[in-house]
Order: structure tokens, then C-alpha cells, then sequence
């Protein structure tokens, strides 16, 4: 039962985190929040729209970090007044522990 | 037709008015009694005495707490001012105690930073550079 349980609660993990990352405007959030963590919805979008010339609503934006925060991907947290999301990158395991990434020694492998 | 007012809704208005003058650095243009404990207080910019003026406007009406309550929750300012140099007015001003929402951040040719005036507002600076 329990080991049941446990991969019907991971396929639904998996379903939110690939749909989260299946959004190019979501991975641009992602990438603002890696670059400076603790950010205002005001600030999610003043850097969606000028660095990124996004032309998107303040809805829109509600909505992907919603969706990026049904998939563990964001949090927020509450600081008095005001309300700041943070990058989350942990439920990235899930796709490494599925695929594991092994060494390929040799030529090809990746200097960075 | 130009923009000779604009104003944003204060906590208190002795506050404000120490916090927009002494803090930002504005000049008191207008301060008259209205009713008993308000009063039509404008600053405008040292740059420009004859500029617009902002009004800071007592926040008693029950509408005031709910939309500025919610627009403060996603780090929306109420009101932005234009500065030289972001980067710099961030320093002095977090050297007096201003508490930023968020710090300076160059998006090409507009670098912007907002900040808590104390009194209840989100408040953006902003430098174009040309």
C-alpha cells in the first residue's frame, strides 16, 4: 500500500514540475529568481518586461508563479507588509533520481 | 491641461511630512488646516519649487487600508520620483534607516529601486539614462 502510495504521489509531483517547466515564461522566471532570490510580484514583472520585453499582466505573472509554486519550484514567504518569492530547485531531484546523470568519461564531456 | 497635483494617502501626516522632508529631502509648500486634525500638506522638489506638488492626503477613509494593503503585498509603489543616480540615492537613503522592498536593478536604460516611506506607501526612484 504504502509503496503504491508513494508512486502515485510522485507521478503527481512529476506532472506539476514538468508542466511548471514546460513554459518558457515560467523558466524566465526561474532564471530572474536564480539570478536574485526574494523578489516582489513588482519585481517578477518590471523583469519580465524590461529585460525580457515580456508583455504580460500582472494576472499572468500571479498565475505562473502559482503554477511554479503548485510544483514546489517557488516559495513565498510572508515579511511583515510585504510578500517575496524565493527559487525552490529541490523537486529538480525527482527528474535526476529518475534519470540518473552519469559520468561519461571522455572526450565529450562537458568543461563548465 | 497639466499635472499640477498628485498625492498619496499618508498614516500620519506629522510622519509623513518629517519622512518626505527630511528624509527625501522635498520642501513644504502648503500646509493648511482642514477640520480638526487634517491638514492640506504638499511638498514639492527642491529642484523644482514650482513643480508639481504631491499632497500628502490622510488615509482615514476605510477604502485606503484594503488597495493599499494589497498592492504593498506585491511590491507595488504608489508613486515614483526620479533620481541622478539610484545607486547612490539606495546608499543614502539606506544609510538614514529606509527600508527597500527592492534594491537597485539595471534593466537596460532604466535602472529602479522602491522603498517603504513609513507611512503606508511603496515608493519607486527611477534613473533614465539616455
Amino acid at each position: 500500500m504504502i509503496g503504491k502510495w508513494r508512486v502515485a504521489y510522485s507521478g503527481v509531483v512529476a506532472d506539476d514540475l514538468f508542466k511548471a517547466l514546460a513554459d518558457p515564461t515560467r523558466r524566465t522566471i526561474l532564471d530572474e529568481l536564480a539570478e536574485k532570490s526574494g523578489q516582489t510580484l513588482f519585481e517578477i514583472c518590471s523583469r519580465l518586461s524590461m529585460k525580457h520585453q515580456l508583455s504580460i499582466s500582472r494576472q499572468g505573472v500571479s498565475q505562473h508563479l502559482a503554477a511554479l509554486e503548485a510544483a514546489g519550484l517557488v516559495e513565498t514567504r510572508r515579511e511583515g507588509r510585504y510578500k517575496f518569492h524565493d527559487l525552490n530547485t529541490a523537486p529538480l531531484r525527482h527528474i535526476a533520481e529518475r534519470w540518473p546523470v552519469r559520468d561519461t568519461p571522455g572526450p565529450e564531456k562537458s568543461t563548465s | 491641461m497639466k499635472i499640477h497635483l498628485t498625492s498619496v494617502f499618508v498614516d500620519d501626516q506629522a510622519k509623513a511630512e518629517r519622512f518626505y522632508t527630511e528624509i527625501l529631502g522635498f520642501v513644504k509648500k502648503h500646509d493648511v488646516p482642514l477640520g480638526e486634525t487634517d491638514r492640506w500638506l504638499t511638498v514639492v522638489s527642491r529642484e523644482e519649487p514650482g513643480g508639481t506638488e504631491l499632497l500628502l492626503e490622510p488615509s482615514g477613509h476605510p477604502a485606503v487600508k484594503p488597495y493599499r494593503d494589497a498592492l504593498v503585498q506585491d511590491g507595488i509603489p504608489l508613486a515614483q520620483f526620479a533620481v541622478d543616480d539610484v545607486r547612490a540615492e539606495y546608499d543614502r537613503l539606506r544609510g538614514l534607516g529606509v527600508h527597500f522592498t527592492q534594491e537597485p536593478l539595471e534593466m537596460g536604460p532604466v535602472t529602479t529601486a522602491v522603498f517603504d516611506d513609513t507611512c503606508g506607501n511603496l515608493i519607486q526612484i527611477a534613473t533614465i539614462s539616455e
